[in-house]
């Protein structure tokens, strides 16, 4: 008896560890992703700013000015040219699926059959398809009404994120989509997954196939400027080289045309974020939702006669462009429920406050709390375009698409997010009971066992890629609905190695790679952290106690994190540290990144990179405007020119052109942006494999 | 005293430790977590207590009235003892091994996963059946089908990254 408790005793401290093991996991690579659309949304606002406060003729200007320039406002006719897919011959080379529309059943399986196999679909039937999607969608409302009364039962799905081996693990247990298998799909079908085309493409098939056995809802990643920066972008243009700018072209127009929400048996409201205390069913069905392109931008006004002024003019809020490009109006992705301020009373400022305080949302993104207009000292009588209730409906689109909820009552600003906001189980009560609903059922943020239920059982959040953050790191699961509104939970997990791994192997795989990313963090700050580090160091001794260390890294990191715990996987090869105390010069070498061609170690410019490399890459991407993958040298410098105004850094022409030369450039002078990339691919560097150093170049 | 100071200090990095893992369970923010999370929390610190201890200490942190939730001004002066006073030690690795030696009566050097379950979910402190399978997951091996507790014990050990 004594050796079973003994036995039981032990096993069961084990099991605790590995349980808070995989929960500190977790916190780092939620944190690490929520501060990266943070800064996602900070690096859009600091475009805003630039456009505004930028002549049209320099040169940073007209590398962004595209993104914000809707100059291709075409009527139907010249969609239609534009995106003719007829002019694009089919190989007799090429051994996928053809299309023919309008599609049948065999269409549908076919292409499920040809991306099972991996294959391509040819871009003549991809424009073809998405022509098709464009023109269904626009016809459909704002919210989608479905009744489960000729199905019996419809199946819910929340984000996809490009993990197609969800998808299919999906329709297998569940059945393919059709009118009596209807699907909700809850937005987020894009981005991190690679396989986030063959999904829209199946999507979009079925939708076409069967219009009231799937609806989509658009999620905050359906969005152009988002894409930029999480990977779709990039897939399109790697999978097809020839058309993908037009295929993402279309793409936007199509995102911009998903319906925000679906209502089940006037009861269930299905959406992607979620809602704010000012969340009106009403308002959201009645607004346009194809004028916000990004839900990121304020929505775009269409001069219904005229086209928008060439040359940079920004056909943005003006009705009828004059011809002085200057920008009149700045918005950033302002929350809050204050009156607008009116143009009149800032008309004492001087344009140079207004550029100090522009520059300060810039930075600051969402924690903004009112809306501005800004008017140049020129024409005050032309700054009514978007109006409040323009800003009203923004403000319920992000709401939708952003928000989380939270524990407490209230609602808040979603600062971790920098958009939307996050709201309380009093918000959703109210929300529910003015729109006579009884279950809100929203995705957006990744859950453990793939869903929660939260606010007493009233938000369903529904996730639906597994193995999220990391093999294991996650399940996935569905939602099945029917007419008694009982929502009934499926989950899954998309890994063979699941199956093989014990829990102690996957919690320790999981728990390697976030601590991986964490490194990363870590390597990234460094000149932070030492200059905060040698305030408790003051005599220079290279050593600060562990308490030391741990409250330095919170103070830098703000990743919230518990560092006590963590401390002790960090801070590995220290040996324990002798006396509690740590030598963090060493810990720094022990942490060194470096390229594995050591192409880049020699310009001091890598700790920056490494920070900003997700920043760096949006931009490279912007700048590439014919998206062939290469930029020119002297984009090149404007692109660190870009970024270094954006962190208000110095960084000098010198530097810039020594790392341009250490490139191995083609004799035409382009770079390649992902074989840039590529060569900082981060390296770690254990400490037992010093011998032969190399020289940074910067000292630590 | 430089004494006193560092006694201080050190009873300050205690109380960090226990607040950095109550944290981790306080999902609303509000400086509370569900009593359920307590033996999870006690553990993670390194303490090896029996199901019996876990309840002794709740009782003590619980509130007057249970509520189901235990305050963290509540949980710190407790658990500051334990860690203090070194309570709930490690079970050494040795007394480990005999535990498993008394189990294999025939001293084959393994056991079969019917024994151990039988044992372990009938006698002492019972394991659930959710307990039963995650151990055996990680203890069973894989070709032979049996747990050779000598290597089991070494290699859980080894895990600990204390």
């Amino acid at each position: 008896m004594r050796a079973a408790l003994l036995i039981q005793r032990w096993y069961r401290q084990y099991a605790a560890r590995l349980e808070i093991r995989r929960r500190c996991t977790w916190s780092i690579f939620q944190s690490i992703e929520y501060a990266g659309e943070q800064d996602q949304i900070k690096l859009y606002n600091f475009f805003g700013y630039l456009m505004d406060h930028f002549t049209p003729a320099s040169s940073e200007r007209k590398m962004i000015s595209h993104l914000f320039c809707e100059s291709e406002v075409f009527h139907d006719t010249e969609w239609e040219r534009y995106f003719c897919y007829k002019d694009i011959e089919v190989p007799d080379t090429y051994s996928g699926p053809h299309l023919t529309f309008p599609l049948c059943t065999h269409n549908v399986t076919e292409l499920l059959e040809a991306i099972k196999h991996k294959q391509l679909l040819h871009s003549r039937y991809v424009l073809q398809l998405l022509g098709e999607t464009w023109k269904l969608l626009r016809v459909l409302p704002n919210i989608n009404v479905v009744s489960t009364c000729q199905s019996k039962e419809i199946t819910i799905c929340g984000d996809l994120h490009g993990h197609l081996e969800d998808l299919l693990l999906v329709f297998y247990k569940n059945g393919l989509p059709s009118t009596e298998t209807p699907y909700v799909f809850n937005g987020d079908f894009v981005d991190r997954g690679k396989d986030s085309m063959e999904i829209l493409l199946i999507l979009f098939s079925f939708q076409l196939l069967y219009p009231s056995g799937v609806h989509l809802n658009r999620g905050n990643h359906e969005d152009h400027i988002v894409n930029l920066r999480y990977g779709f972008t990039k897939e399109v243009l790697g999978k097809y080289k020839v058309h993908g700018k037009r295929i993402l072209k279309l793409l936007q127009k199509i995102f911009s045309q998903l319906p925000l929400a679906t209502v089940i048996d006037r009861k269930v409201l299905v959406l992607h974020g979620g809602i704010s205390d000012t969340t009106d069913l009403r308002l959201i069905a009645r607004l346009e939702r194809h004028r916000y392109v990004s839900a990121l931008r304020p929505p775009k006004r269409q001069p219904r006669e005229e086209p928008c002024m060439p040359g940079g003019g920004l056909s943005e809020g003006k009705r009828g462009c004059s011809g002085n490009g200057e920008r009149r109006r700045v918005r950033s992705l302002a929350r809050g429920t204050l009156p607008l301020c009116l143009p009149r009373a800032n008309s004492t400022r001087t344009v140079e406050e207004e550029l100090q305080e522009r520059r300060r949302w810039a930075g600051l993104g969402a924690s903004c709390d009112r809306v501005r207009y800004l008017s140049s000292n020129r024409d005050p009588d032309q700054d009514r375009e978007v109006t409040e209730t323009d800003m009203d409906e923004w403000k319920q689109l992000v709401d939708v698409l952003w928000s989380d909820p939270m524990p407490q009552d209230g609602c808040v600003p979603n600062k971790v997010r920098g958009g939307g906001c996050y709201w309380g189980p009093d918000v959703t009560r109210d929300v529910l009971q003015r729109h006579k609903l009884q279950l809100l059922i929203r995705s957006h943020e990744c859950k453990q066992d793939g869903y929660e239920f939260c606010h007493d059982r009233r938000v369903l959040t529904i996730f639906s890629a597994s193995n999220y953050y990391e093999v294991d790191s996650n399940r996935g699961a569905y939602v099945q609905l029917g007419p008694d509104l009982n929502p009934h939970l499926i989950q899954y997990q998309a890994s063979r190695s699941s199956r093989d791994l014990t829990l102690r192997q996957s919690v320790g795989r999981t728990e390697r790679s976030a601590l991986q990313a964490l490194r990363e963090q870590l390597f990234a700050h460094k000149s932070e952290l030492i200059n905060a580090f040698q305030e408790f160091d003051p005599e220079h001794t290279g050593m600060i106690s562990m308490r030391h260390w741990a409250v330095a890294t919170e103070t830098v990191l703000h990743l919230g994190l518990p560092w006590r715990m963590l401390r002790s996987q960090l801070l590995v090869s220290q040996g324990g540290a002798q006396e509690g105390m740590l030598n963090y010069r060493d810990w720094f070498r022990e942490l060194t990144f470096t390229d594995p061609n050591n192409r880049l170690a020699h310009t001091g410019l890598l700790e920056t990179m490494y920070r900003h490399h997700s920043n760096l890459e949006t931009i490279f991407r912007i700048i590439d405007m014919d998206h062939s993958g290469l930029i020119s040298f002297e984009e090149f410098r404007q692109t660190w020119r870009l970024l270094s105004a954006h962190l208000q850094t110095e960084i000098s022409d010198e530097a810039i052109s020594g790392l341009a030369s250490s490139i191995d450039f083609n004799k035409d002078g382009s770079i390649d942006i992902n074989e840039f990339m590529e060569a900082f691919r981060l390296v770690s560097r254990v400490r037992s494999q010093e011998g032969g150093r190399v020289n940074r170049g910067t000292p630590p | 005293m430089a004494d006193d100071k560092e006694a201080a200090a050190f009873v300050s990095e205690v109380h960090k430790r226990i607040s950095n893992a109550f944290d981790v369970f306080d999902h609303e923010f509000n400086h509370t977590v569900d009593v359920r999370e307590i033996g999870t929390i006690i553990r993670s610190l390194g303490c090896f207590p029996t199901e019996a201890e876990l309840h002794d200490i709740i009782a003590e942190v619980e509130e007057e009235e249970p509520t189901g939730y235990i305050r963290f001004e509540k949980f710190l002066p407790t658990m500051t003892k334990v860690l203090m006073e070194h309570k709930f030690r490690p079970i050494p690795d040795d007394l480990l091994l005999q535990a498993f030696e008394v189990l294999d009566q025939q001293k084959r050097g393994y056991l079969e996963p019917e024994e151990l379950s039988k044992y372990l979910m009938q006698e002492g402190e019972t394991f659930t059946q959710e307990e039963m399978e995650e151990m055996l997951s990680a203890a069973l091996d894989p070709d032979k089908n049996v747990i050779f507790y000598k290597d089991f014990v070494g290699m859980m050990t080894i895990d600990d990254t204390q």
